[in-house]
């Protein structure tokens, strides 16, 4: 039986928690009604990465790609376009030209992006197999277990140039080739799926759009290194993509690409989900070795590293998603095809999440070498209400910040380095005019200081003396010796933490009293905060010649502050006044200055 | 479906690519743009359709995508159908049956021969060089 | 022993492969910081103070951790790692009290040290303490939250030693503490009251319920007869306190301290040791030819072990032996045959012990078999750490001091006896005894290789008239489980028993290195510790207990026979499956 039409609707956690289930639902039900469900083929996908628009449709082949769609939409969805053959306009996704751009490879979202990690999201069903192997799925598999050494697959990868893909881009080759090198009894391959960073969710989207990528390349791994076993270790909050590699683990046992002598070729291999509480922590590497082995999830010395002693003090390979999903690509199409993406330090592509003050927010795959300016403003879309771009902030909470002086940077991992950053998992928050750095700064603290898991006393006390200090100076407490201080805890920190976490979570406060020294000044010497985020800086005051008196703002302050005669300029009470806003928001004169 | 071994995984991937490959849009150059406008389902557009659809699956074309669109405005001669491809100049077809369908395929999509008697918008014959009967 | 060619801090070094920098530089000469390491356990590498550079790396190792490879350059000191360890220390003492003064480890903490030795004189950062209420909750240990470092030694000895699991961090970030299990109180936990907690604290976070009050009170309470007892591990580790070397003898110092303090009585622990051979080793004779219980027979003279075994092995109660520790029996003998030989009344007898052990506060009322004098066979139990600084506090010069004897007519003890203090001791000391028992005759050569030195289980077979008896000895909680799932499953199985004799010291080393033990054992202290053991054994003119003139005397006029009624009702108790978990 033949389709004639494909409805497409995104399953990933973004457009499933607007109701992407009961659109499905919902158009199953109406193509049911109306008898046109031999016709039209109704599929859950992956994540579109557009996610600022979601809930997404999308119909083939003519290509309608539905943006913002509601469960209610279903119906005219099947009524006008499958039976009637007409697209519903007002569901389109708004371009300013119109027919032309309309297709989803048209838009400006995607028309710089390089899908090679992303390549099956949106595009197959998670939930199906043999859609994965119809887009070349187990291919590299194949090819590995039956035409090559584990030598070769090595070689391959090495003439691939593709790095780890979780934070310090470690070359995968070599982290390969020396477990491989370890003599064991028994091997372990480990898929990192604790992702953590704020804003970021590269891996939830590949692991929900494309599950079988990451089997396939474990499996690969596992042929290559010896190993015959491998873990999943995957946050618990990420139910969808568990029950998605639930699925697709079993579909490949079913089809015995899982399993004992797998593809005749006598080579066994299979895999284990555990499941993480979701401390940010377990995502290092040994912690996570830690907790998967059902300990406290907490750091241990390296070396031993894990390519020696990892789970269960056997030698493992560890990849995080990203880095897996590619090796089923490098394997099937070749090192040397992957290697000319992308630049000399940095082949290939990267996936960033895309958040902040930017008009697009989304999943964005993009070649290495691709400049901040391509990705904020072609296909970010630039930034919200037309505000001035401040800085981007890579990384994560490991990361810092890239200022507008360096926007034309072409990504890769050594430039993100040179300008006091990393690439990290690839989280990307756009700032604008209105946040302050120190602010920032100190959100990035906070996050980690939580997230610390409390075994190293570097981290454990200086994460959060420093944050005192940040907080100290966000109030107009700060003094200029508390630089030096939270310069001397930085070094205490980067050097004697136990693990990637406390070593770099000063990282933020040093690139941005690297970039945006003038601020942290401003709030210390002049007690204020020059993008007025910082409440306990920030005054607001009536500009006596521009107020009319016409009380509004006294109406509204919720803490009764603002007084004066009617027709005549209205004070504020400094004393009382809690910054909330309110009377500057309200004012239709402009009378109300924030300084 | 039990343990596949590498042949059989060839096949499987093969068979399933046929299937799925009326979805992608990407390296498809024929397109089959049919006119589903009332006047076209009235007239009988779905049939046509559908011979579409399973004449391209049994000849194995890929490369073609059948795709649908409101009411040209040829509602005399619905339905319409509008076939795009290299080397050939773009045509409407009308009066599209579900013969007539396959003809369209074996002979316009296969045979770069226009099916004469259906063409609706005939372009002058000097474009239709080595095309036309 | 394969090396490795190292330079540390640019001078040649040639190591043992696989030993780590802090080791190796200990050995050439260089000493590295470390505060949460303890060569008792694998490096957990918390603290951080011990970081070292390696030329040519941009990332600094933990010496406690990293191990030497061909061709390292270790810098093990230059201006900015002192400035990293400072700024990290710095940064542990604003979490610290600063109550040094009133501290218990005052004198004796490691962090104090460390500050001295760094010349701290100012904390540049601001003071955070965890304001969390102390746990009294046991009868042995004390736990104040407040003072934790979280170097995180309490928690692995607990678990990796020990294998109890009664300690756990929680929380996590700035929020880690160290608790009980499931956050609830010690006493509620599986808490074996080993102790091993805190003689491997740093600081003053968890230390040994503080009794010393309670035997000045007795002794200056009129007509209170105070009779202490000292344990045989005492006497070759509280020298160490007073600046003597670990294993030195100081036996006849004790009591001259103890009659110093004003005591009454001084009797030695050792004498009971041999009574419980008697008992112990009668029982074993008895379950051996005459099958009247459980084999293999396993020893119940460490409560830490018999709390462990009632909580994770409670199948195995009926392979005790009912034989009370030699404490317990110290103590009902004074209450009873010392009281009416002395023509004391024994409710005017105050029963102290000296123990190297903080469960032995426990053990004084683990049952009802405890008072079975009719009052507490032991009223208090007081640690060696404890008993050093009352001996300090009350200006006693203890090395200067003579050595005395212990008084009759239960002070008089065998190398037998005294042995008891070591891993292997009580085994050792029962077969010289069980081999009479069966023989007729002593054994030609009383040593029992076997069952000495530090290996974690040893296992041997002795002929006995052409009987081979089977024994293990196990020492440190940890290794006492495989023990008893290899007796587990032979019995499962149907099959002959492993062996026919158990014993079981909960803390590494035996009692010598118990939790009460003074500060900063190591296997080297150990050894030491066990070598002034073997030492008092030597030097006895009487080897076997059932040779010890006062042991026979007591049995002629008190006892009866080993294992009779009497000495049933006074010397012997029973055991009871308890919940891992109380609540």
């Amino acid at each position: 039986m033949n389709f004639k039409q494909y409805i497409l609707v995104c399953g990933g956690t973004g457009c499933e928690s607007s109701k992407s289930d009961e659109i499905y639902r919902n158009l199953l039900s109406a193509a049911e009604s109306k008898d046109v469900k031999s016709d039209v083929q109704i599929l859950k996908t992956g994540c579109f990465g557009l996610c600022e628009k979601g809930p997404i449709v999308k119909v083939l082949p003519d290509e309608s790609f539905y943006v913002h769609v509601k469960p209610e939409d279903a119906t005219e969805i099947i009524e006008e376009h499958v039976i009637k053959g007409r697209e519903v306009k007002r569901l389109l996704y708004d371009t300013s030209d119109s027919k032309a751009n309309k297709a989803m490879e048209n838009l400006d979202f995607y028309q710089k992006q390089f899908r090679i990690v992303l390549r099956n999201c949106g595009v197959i069903n998670p939930e199906d197999i043999d859609e994965y192997i119809a887009r070349d799925g187990y291919a590299a598999l194949s090819k590995v277990l039956s035409e090559m050494t584990p030598d070769d697959v090595i070689a391959e990868l090495k003439i691939s140039g593709l790095r780890g893909r979780g934070g310090a881009g470690f070359p995968t080759w070599l982290k390969w080739n020396l477990t491989k090198e370890v003599e064991s009894d028994q091997k372990y391959v480990v898929c990192n799926a604790d992702e953590g960073d704020p804003g970021a969710y590269m891996d939830r989207s590949t692991l929900e759009g494309d599950p079988h990528s990451l089997i396939e390349a474990m499996a690969i791994a596992a042929y290559t290194i010896g190993a015959d076993y491998g873990y999943i270790y995957i946050r618990a909050e990420y139910p969808l993509a568990i029950n998605r590699l639930k699925i697709a683990m079993e579909q490949a046992r079913g089809y015995g690409l899982l399993g004992k002598d797998i593809l005749g070729s006598g080579f066994n291999f299979d895999l284990e989900i555990r499941l993480g509480a979701g401390a940010f922590v377990c995502g290092e590497e040994t912690a996570l070795i830690a907790s998967l082995e059902g300990e406290r999830g907490m750091p241990r010395p390296r070396p031993p590293f894990p390519s020696v002693k990892g789970v269960f003090g056997k030698p493992t390979v560890i990849n995080n998603v990203e880095t897996w999903a590619n090796v089923p690509v490098i394997l099937h199409k070749g090192g040397k095809w992957f290697a000319s993406i992308g630049t000399e330090d940095s082949k290939g592509t990267k996936v960033f999440a895309l958040t902040g003050k930017i008009n697009n927010s989304g999943l964005v795959e993009v070649p290495m070498g691709t400049t901040l300016r391509e990705i904020v403003y072609d296909i970010g879309g630039g930034i919200k209400d037309g505000k001035k771009f401040k800085a981007v902030q890579t990384g994560g909470p490991s990361g810092g910040v890239i200022t507008a002086d360096y926007i034309d940077t072409p990504i890769d991992y050594a430039s993100l380095q040179k300008l006091g950053s990393i690439m990290g998992s690839g989280g990307m928050i756009i700032m604008d005019e209105d946040d302050c750095m120190v602010d920032v700064a100190k959100f990035y603290l906070d996050f980690t200081v939580d997230e610390s898991c409390g075994k190293c006393a570097p981290c454990r006390v200086g994460g959060k003396t420093m944050l005192h200090l940040l907080e100290g100076i966000t109030k107009g407490k700060g003094t200029m010796d508390d630089i030096e201080k939270m310069k001397k805890i930085a070094l205490g920190m980067s050097k004697a933490s136990l693990c990637g976490l406390g070593q770099t979570a000063p990282n933020p406060v040093l690139s941005t009293l690297r970039y945006f020294e003038d601020e942290y000044l401003a709030h210390i010497q002049e007690k204020r905060c020059p993008a007025g985020k910082c409440k306990d800086l920030t005054v607001y005051e009536i500009i006596s010649d521009k107020c009319i008196g016409c009380g509004l703002c006294a109406r509204r302050c919720p803490v009764s502050c603002i007084s004066g005669e009617k027709r005549q300029p209205h004070v504020i009470d400094q004393e009382k006044c809690i910054k909330c806003g309110e009377c500057y928001s309200v004012c239709k004169f402009e009378a109300v200055s924030k300084k | 479906m039990g343990k596949l071994t590498l042949e059989e995984l060839k096949k499987l991937r093969e068979s399933k690519q046929k299937e799925m490959s009326l979805r992608d849009t990407s390296d498809k150059n024929v397109h089959i743009i049919i006119g589903m406008g009332t006047c076209g389902i009235a007239a009988g557009a779905k049939d046509a359709y559908s011979a579409f659809v399973d004449e391209l699956a049994a000849h194995n074309l890929g490369n073609v995508t059948v795709k649908q669109t409101g009411c040209m405005g040829l509602c005399h001669a619905e339905p319409t159908v509008e076939v795009i491809m290299p080397e050939m100049p773009r045509i409407i077809y009308g009066n599209v049956n579900a013969q007539v369908a396959r003809d369209i395929v074996r002979k316009h999509v296969l045979g770069k021969i226009l099916v004469n008697d259906h063409v609706f918008d005939r372009p002058a014959i000097d474009i239709v060089e080595g095309g036309g009967n | 022993m394969s090396t490795v060619n190292i330079k540390i801090n640019g001078i040649p070094a040639e190591v043992e492969a696989g030993s780590t920098i802090l080791t190796a530089a200990r050995k050439a000469g260089f000493k590295i910081p470390t505060l949460c390491y303890h060569p008792d356990l694998p490096a957990w590498a918390s603290c951080g103070i011990c970081v070292v550079k390696i030329e040519g790396s941009p990332k600094m190792l933990r010496a406690c951790a990293a191990t030497v490879s061909e061709g390292m350059s270790v810098i093990t000191q230059d201006p900015e790692i002192h400035e990293i360890r400072k700024t990290v220390l710095e940064l542990i003492l604003s979490t610290h009290p600063n109550d040094c003064l009133q501290c218990l480890r005052n004198g004796q903490c490691e962090l104090q040290t460390m500050a001295a030795d760094f010349g701290i004189r100012e904390v540049p950062f601001e003071a955070r303490v965890q304001e969390i209420p102390r746990d009294e909750s046991s009868c042995s240990i004390v736990f104040n939250p407040q003072k934790c470092i979280k170097c995180g030694r309490c928690v692995n000895v607990c678990q990796q030693l020990q294998d109890v699991w009664a300690l756990e961090f929680i929380g996590r970030g700035d929020g880690t503490r160290m608790a009980g299990a499931g956050d609830v109180v010690l006493n509620e936990t599986p808490c074996i009251k080993c102790g091993q907690c805190s003689a491997h604290c740093p600081v003053g976070a968890i230390y040994e319920v503080d009794e010393t009050h309670k035997l000045l009170e007795a002794i200056h309470t009129p007509d209170l007869h105070v009779a202490v007892q000292i344990a045989p591990a005492v006497r070759v580790a509280i020298g160490e306190a007073f600046g003597m070397e670990p294993g030195e003898i100081t036996t006849g110092k004790i009591y001259a301290a103890l009659r110093r303090l004003g005591v009454d009585a001084v009797f030695d622990t050792n004498f009971a040791a041999d009574l419980t051979i008697m008992e112990e080793g009668t029982e074993f004779v008895s379950r051996l030819t005459k099958g009247t219980g459980a084999i293999p027979l396993i020893t119940s003279c460490c409560p830490a072990w018999t709390d462990y075994m009632e909580k994770y092995f409670p199948d195995m109660i009926p392979h005790f032996s009912t034989a009370k520790s030699p404490m317990m029996m110290q103590g009902a003998v004074t209450k009873t045959y010392y009281a009416q030989k002395a023509n004391i009344d024994p409710a005017k007898i105050c029963s102290v012990a000296i123990m190297p052990c903080t469960a032995k506060k426990y053990e004084t009322r683990r049952s009802d078999n405890m008072q079975s004098s009719g009052y507490n066979d032991v009223d208090f139990v007081l640690t060696t750490r404890e008993l050093a600084r009352l001996i300090k506090a009350q200006g006693i010069e203890f090395t200067k001091l003579p050595d005395e004897k212990a008084d009759s007519p239960i002070g008089m003890y065998s190398g037998a006896g005294t042995i008891f203090g070591n891993t292997g001791g009580v085994m050792e000391a029962a077969i010289r005894t069980a081999y009479n028992l069966i023989t007729g005759k002593n054994l030609e050569k009383v040593e029992v290789d076997a069952v000495r030195g530090m290996e974690g289980v040893k296992r041997g077979a002795i002929n006995v008239d052409g009987t081979e008896v089977r024994v293990a000895v196990a020492h440190g909680m940890a290794n006492v489980r495989d023990l008893m799932k290899e007796v587990q499953q032979a019995r499962e199985e149907g099959k002959e028993p492993p062996y026919h004799f158990i014993e079981v010291m909960a803390c590494r080393g035996g009692c010598i290195a118990g939790g009460g033990q003074p500060y900063f054992t190591t296997d080297e202290v150990r050894r030491k510790r066990v070598e002034g053991i073997y030492k008092d054994d030597e030097a006895s003119t009487v080897r076997c207990s059932h040779e010890n003139p006062e042991i026979i005397e007591i049995y002629k006029d008190f006892l009866g026979s080993p294992n009779s009624h009497t000495a049933h009702q006074y010397l012997h108790t029973e055991y009871v499956p308890r919940p891992l978990y109380r609540k």
